[in-house]
């Protein structure tokens, strides 16, 4: 009787190096420009080699400009860390997605879409949000630069076992009410700390509903839950995700993968460190109105009074509704909604409808073949004749590391995982949201609750 | 990486919750300044005002917790983004050892690595350590006895202090390693041929 998260840890323990701590295999390695860029110098420093290449990807996402039009290239110090990454990466001999290439795009969206994320293995990234990847039953978290650079050079990483946890959703979700909205739910009522030291086993009738990109927002948000891994297990959508993708096994080799992943999901009757329950079917749409994911409310509430530094930074007044709050900036984008339903499900609101005068609105696809395949829908026609920038692959204004951000005191209802201070530039002032509920505060001018449009 | 046996050091108070990395340390300094200069932009965002001018008020600015070297934090320190920049700053800036109930997990795991020791104690002992460190008192960590000034003992895991104690970080002992890697890749090879043929 085993969880799905013991199976796939199990299948990767190389040694136990003593005191709790095993020596992990890397069965699957994601780079991108920022971190990777970081964890190359210091190989070089070290004069080390890459010991798997074969076994990563690698793509550009945090540093390059998504201006439309501008292949990816900006700022100075941007572009040489973009050609660095690009000339090391190639040296190595890597899978390397470049700009303006199919496969280029976050790397949390890319390694799903190129079918190189499978169920069952273990696949690190010097991100956090490598989570993400946890939505195709994948045991996957983030890692820092010196662990990054231990992957390089010995395709392992040490890692303490974590406990485990399984949240079970429960109830279909109304209408208006997506994969967003049941995970900022969750770390509402749990807190960012109620998942420390777990690794997260998403399940239940709610998860069970939602399709691939819905559990990869899920997953995507568990670090922001305090755990490093969120997983969910694969079935049949799963299995129709994967297959005919570039990097996925195929013919006889697909075949026995499948089999083996049908063995991956837990055992009934095992048992979990920790269980919680979150009812789904009167859930409302969710939003953040403080500097912390866990500061949530659904959208017909109304703004508490418990952290009054994170009111005054957002410059709003405890027991007024959410509702109604102006807005400056929307941004539909980031490696938690930025895939092809997201852009749909927005599409969906901003149809026949225009941009509020005073609004600031960007749709930023996650992936290049994500942009190529929305316009082929016309789902960009759509954006533009609404008023909103349709923009290039990348993490864009999520991370404010490209030039896209928001101005100062400026508020910006956003599809990304941060609202902390100064996440989308200095006093910035971020909600996090849905991408329909974002797509419905473009168009008010103001928060505004999508089951009204 | 510096080694870490006893600190006698000032230690300052930062009674923040969810103190996050973007906050430690912002996403524009981690893209190009070396890792030598990142110290100075520590806790930036409240360490100077707008304009650029120090905030008198952030608790590192006051005269008496200036050249501290532990931090002496709220509830789940080093959230959010895996930047290890933020380790790098926090290093850089002069701190050497944390305090808290409880970090981040990867901030947590990137400290071990760059010779700085993060204390897990319950909130009631940081809470009291928060009120001591108030007074600008040196505090002394001795990590071989894992006591904090001679009387709150502290857990660490034993193969996370002796790197400490050593300064020496997991890369060294893992490449000694290969030949277990090696066996291990060809049997894992064996029974899942397709994870070798991305």
């Amino acid at each position: 009787m085993k969880t799905m998260f013991d199976k796939i840890w199990d299948m990767h323990v190389v040694d136990d190096v003593g005191d709790g701590m095993q020596l992990m295999f890397v069965s699957r390695h994601v780079m991108h420009e920022l971190s990777g860029q970081r964890g190359q110098m210091e190989m070089a420093k070290r004069g080390l080699k890459m010991r798997n290449p074969e076994l990563t990807v690698g793509s550009f996402d945090h540093v390059v400009s998504t201006v439309p039009g501008s292949k990816g290239r900006g700022v100075a110090w941007a572009d040489k860390m973009i050609d660095y990454f690009r000339d090391e990466s190639k040296k190595a001999g890597i899978h390397l997605y470049d700009i303006g290439q199919d496969g280029q795009g976050i790397v949390h969206v890319v390694g799903p879409e190129l079918g190189f994320t499978l169920p069952g293995t273990l696949l690190v990234c010097g991100d956090s949000h490598t989570c993400t990847h946890g939505a195709l039953g994948a045991l996957a978290w983030g890692i820092g630069t010196t662990e990054l650079v231990h992957v390089l050079a010995t395709q392992t990483v040490v890692q303490q076992r974590p406990k485990t946890m399984r949240v079970d959703f429960r109830g279909t979700p109304p209408k208006g009410v997506s994969g967003k909205d049941l995970i900022l739910a969750l770390i509402g009522k749990l807190g960012t700390a109620g998942g420390v030291g777990y690794a997260v086993e998403y399940a239940g009738e709610a998860i069970r509903g939602l399709d691939m990109e819905g559990r990869m927002t899920v997953c995507n948000l568990s670090i922001e839950l305090g755990a490093k891994v969120g997983m969910v297990a694969p079935d049949g959508k799963t299995y129709a995700f994967l297959k005919g993708r570039r990097h996925a096994p195929k013919d006889a080799l697909w075949d026995q993968a499948l089999a083996h992943w049908k063995t991956l999901p837990s055992d009934a009757g095992a048992e979990f460190d920790a269980e919680h329950a979150l009812d789904c079917g009167s859930l409302a749409p969710q939003i953040t109105w403080g500097t912390s994911p866990e500061d949530v409310v659904g959208v017909d509430g109304t703004i508490p009074d418990n952290k009054p530094a994170a009111l005054e930074y957002m410059g709003l007044t405890a027991g007024k509704p959410i509702a109604g709050t102006k807005v400056d900036r929307v941004f539909i984008g980031s490696c938690t909604n930025s895939r092809l339903p997201d852009l749909r499900a927005a599409a969906a609101i901003v149809k026949g409808r225009k941009v509020a005068k005073h609004v600031k609105a960007w749709a930023v696809p996650g992936s290049w073949r994500i942009k190529q395949d929305a316009e082929k829908e016309g789902l960009h026609q759509v954006f533009l004749d609404a008023g909103f920038e349709w923009r290039e692959a990348g993490c864009s204004m999520c991370v404010a590391a490209n030039g896209d951000y928001v101005e100062p005191k400026a508020r910006c209802v956003s599809t990304s995982n941060r609202n902390f201070v100064g996440r989308q530039g200095p006093q910035a002032r971020t909600h996090l949201a849905s991408p329909a509920m974002a797509a419905a505060a473009a168009i008010a001018g103001e928060i505004a609750d999508v089951r009204e449009f | 990486m510096e080694k870490f046996t006893t600190l006698k050091a000032i230690a300052a108070p930062i009674p923040l919750k969810n103190v996050d990395t973007d906050y430690i340390i912002r996403i524009e300094r981690c893209t190009g300044t070396p890792r030598s200069e990142i110290g100075q932009y520590a806790f930036e965002m409240a360490r100077f005002l707008p304009g650029g001018a120090e905030n008198p008020e952030f608790v590192l600015n006051r005269p008496k917790f200036r050249g501290a070297k532990i931090l002496v934090c709220g509830e789940f320190f080093g959230t959010g983004s895996s930047r290890e920049m933020a380790v790098w700053a926090l290093a850089g800036y002069g701190i050497r050892a944390l305090i808290a109930p409880s970090y981040g997990q990867i901030f947590y795991g990137n400290c071990f690595q760059n010779g700085l020791l993060p204390i897990v104690l319950s909130s009631s002992q940081v809470d009291e350590l928060m009120r001591e460190a108030e007074s600008g008192k040196n505090f002394e960590i001795d990590l071989g006895k894992q006591t904090i000034n001679g009387t709150v003992p502290f857990e660490v895991s034993p193969r996370r202090k002796k790197m400490l104690l050593e300064g020496v970080d997991e890369l060294g002992l893992t490449l000694a390693m290969e030949p277990k890697i090696a066996a291990f890749q060809a049997a894992d090879r064996a029974r899942r041929p397709w994870i070798y043929q991305a």
